[in-house]
């Protein structure tokens, strides 16, 4: 093989651009999260506060609130996408007539902004405009607001995240399921094994490395999530729906809370690289070495 | 396994297409509602369509400029973070660099990052720091290409990776015992293998970039503007212009409908973030 420094030059553009717009704004947070600091206050002066930010956040209710919110979304959405995306993923392996059309439809949700998405649903289930809430109310007499329910503001939320990501679980099942080989199954069949069989025995752990592949992406991009959430509710009504990106969304803009709101990053960002990389080192990386 | 009847099938994706088409449908309709309709009892079926907020969009100068900046932007990051991304791939497939694992972990930490938090270092980064003379980073299209590159750079390199590992490396040691020098073996024996894959890559990294909305709100005021942020010019303190909102979305919607349509056929075959392996 050829020398290690062709790799280090190919490698190179990556690093210096993920240097320079990544790394170095890491530091500057990592910098001001040691740091009392609110541009907007009276004391508008960076003041260095040792590690108390640190400990305020242990105590800081509203935060382990928004981090037990997101929690709670990333399980809901997560778990029905998978669930939903696999049957579709299953039903599009069969042939049928406008098959190409219908994949295409599906994916459509996958294209649209964010912050598009978040306004097209407000304007669906905002009261009284709301086409959801009026028909609700006409066809089951179910009154549905979501400026005032928790519950209804946070499922919405939930079935909008579903309605915008099952399209890429969708696909990157298809692709999985389309890459299987055929003979187990088929060996299995003749075994007399059942449908449920094959599913826990053959077909999830094949295609395993897609799921957590899957949870993998999703669960980064949701922890990040601001634009659609803070376009349908704001975080709101009271914190139903105050995930931790839209928490340090409101701690950094409204609040003009630079210091704490680069701890509560720093934080948040710690927390996300330890759960991908306890789910990469576990699930995925084993199989990439085996080949 | 029994053979469900084609009409059922039919009957299911229908209902499938329904709820995945209802929301763009009803931004149409919001889209060609006048603003005082707007608060009326909303209605299912689309009658009388008013198509002035289509004429007052199309004819707006400003938001034309902001299309062509947000055209240019996604192309331009798509482009750069693919081949570098195909690069990286290559350098952390073929080399025994020391390290490289963790290389490849640390990328997509870049992706985790909360965006809120980043604005402020970047802005001042952009202001202060990247300058040559009068000539400042903030609010040039290349700015914007390259801090997009900080979540899809990553990306790219995830989805990227499987399939540039999927490619055997006997074939690369055949091409070198025929001669071919490392430009050539990368950029005419891998490279167009890796075609469905880098298609892929190419579209979702133009997605992204294309709907990106709050690193443009904040580091672009008027030469680098791109059309989501155009958006937000339309929420005012005297109320939501819903109906120009809706249009610019639909507008929105068009180009990377089309781009979509383009790779449909690849998708499939070349979506594989992260380990995806039969």
């Amino acid at each position: 093989m050829q020398s290690k420094r062709l790799g280090w030059i190919l490698l190179a553009p990556t690093l210096v651009i993920l240097f320079f717009f990544g790394v170095l704004p890491f530091i500057y947070v990592v910098y001001v999260s040691f740091h009392s600091w609110n541009p907007f206050a009276v004391n508008p002066d960076m003041v260095f506060n040792g590690a108390d930010n640190f400990r305020k956040i242990v105590f800081d209710s509203a935060f382990l609130n928004s981090v037990g919110v997101t929690v709670m979304f990333v399980f809901f959405a997560v778990l029905s996408e998978l669930i939903i995306g696999y049957f579709l993923a299953q039903a599009f392996m069969r042939d049928f007539p406008g098959k190409a059309i219908f994949r295409t439809i599906h994916t459509l949700p996958l294209i649209m902004a964010p912050i598009i998405v978040g306004s097209v649903w407000k304007l669906m289930t905002t009261p009284s405009i709301g086409i959801i809430p009026h028909y609700l109310d006409e066809w089951f007499g179910i009154s549905m607001n979501i400026g005032t329910s928790a519950p209804a503001a946070f499922a919405t939320i939930v079935i909008m995240d579903i309605w915008h990501w099952t399209p890429l679980v969708t696909l990157t099942l298809i692709a999985a399921l389309v890459s299987l080989p055929q003979d187990p199954f088929e060996q299995a069949q003749i075994d007399g094994a059942g449908k449920r069989q094959i599913f826990w025995h053959i077909t999830l752990p094949m295609i395993a490395p897609a799921v957590v592949a899957t949870v993998f992406i999703r669960l980064m991009d949701a922890l990040r999530t601001v634009d659609e959430v803070w376009m349908l509710t704001g975080g709101g009504p009271g914190s139903a729906t105050r995930f931790v990106g839209v928490h340090i969304f409101k701690e950094v803009f409204p609040k003009t809370n630079y210091g704490y709101g680069s701890t509560i990053s720093v934080i948040v960002l710690y927390l996300t690289i330890v759960s991908c990389w306890l789910l990469y080192v576990t699930m995925l990386a084993p199989r990439n070495k085996k080949d | 396994m029994r053979k469900p009847s084609p009409i059922i099938g039919l009957i299911f994706w229908s209902l499938v297409s329904v709820l995945t088409l209802f929301p763009i449908y009803w931004l149409f309709v919001i889209s060609v509602k006048p603003a005082v309709q707007l608060f009326s009892t909303p209605e299912l079926i689309l009658s009388d369509p008013y198509w002035g907020n289509y004429a007052k969009v199309w004819g707006d100068r400003l938001l034309r400029s902001y299309m062509l900046n947000s055209v240019i932007i996604s192309t331009g990051n798509a482009v750069i973070c693919t081949v570098l991304g195909f690069f990286a791939c290559y350098a952390l497939s073929r080399f025994n660099m020391s390290g490289k694992e963790s290389i490849f972990f640390w990328t997509i930490t870049n992706r985790m990052a909360p965006p809120a938090v980043f604005l402020l270092p970047l802005f001042l980064l952009m202001t202060q720091v990247y300058t040559v003379g009068e000539w400042k980073l903030l609010d040039t299209r290349i700015g914007m290409i390259l801090v997009y590159c900080t979540f899809n750079l990553p990306f790219a390199i995830w989805t990227l990776r499987p399939t540039v590992d999927g490619i055997p490396k006997e074939l690369d040691e055949a091409a070198y015992v025929d001669g071919a020098s490392s430009w050539q073996v990368i950029t005419q024996i891998v490279f167009p293998l890796c075609r469905p894959g880098l298609a892929v890559t190419l579209i979702l990294t133009w997605v992204f970039a294309w709907n990106e909305y709050l690193l443009a709100a904040t580091l672009t005021n008027f030469n680098a503007r791109t059309l989501t942020t155009g958006l937000s010019e339309y929420v005012t303190t005297t109320g939501t212009a819903w109906g120009v909102m809706a249009t610019i979305s639909v507008f929105t919607l068009i180009p990377a409908l089309i781009v979509f349509g383009l790779v449909q056929k690849h998708i499939v075959a070349g979506l594989t973030f992260g380990a995806v392996k039969g």
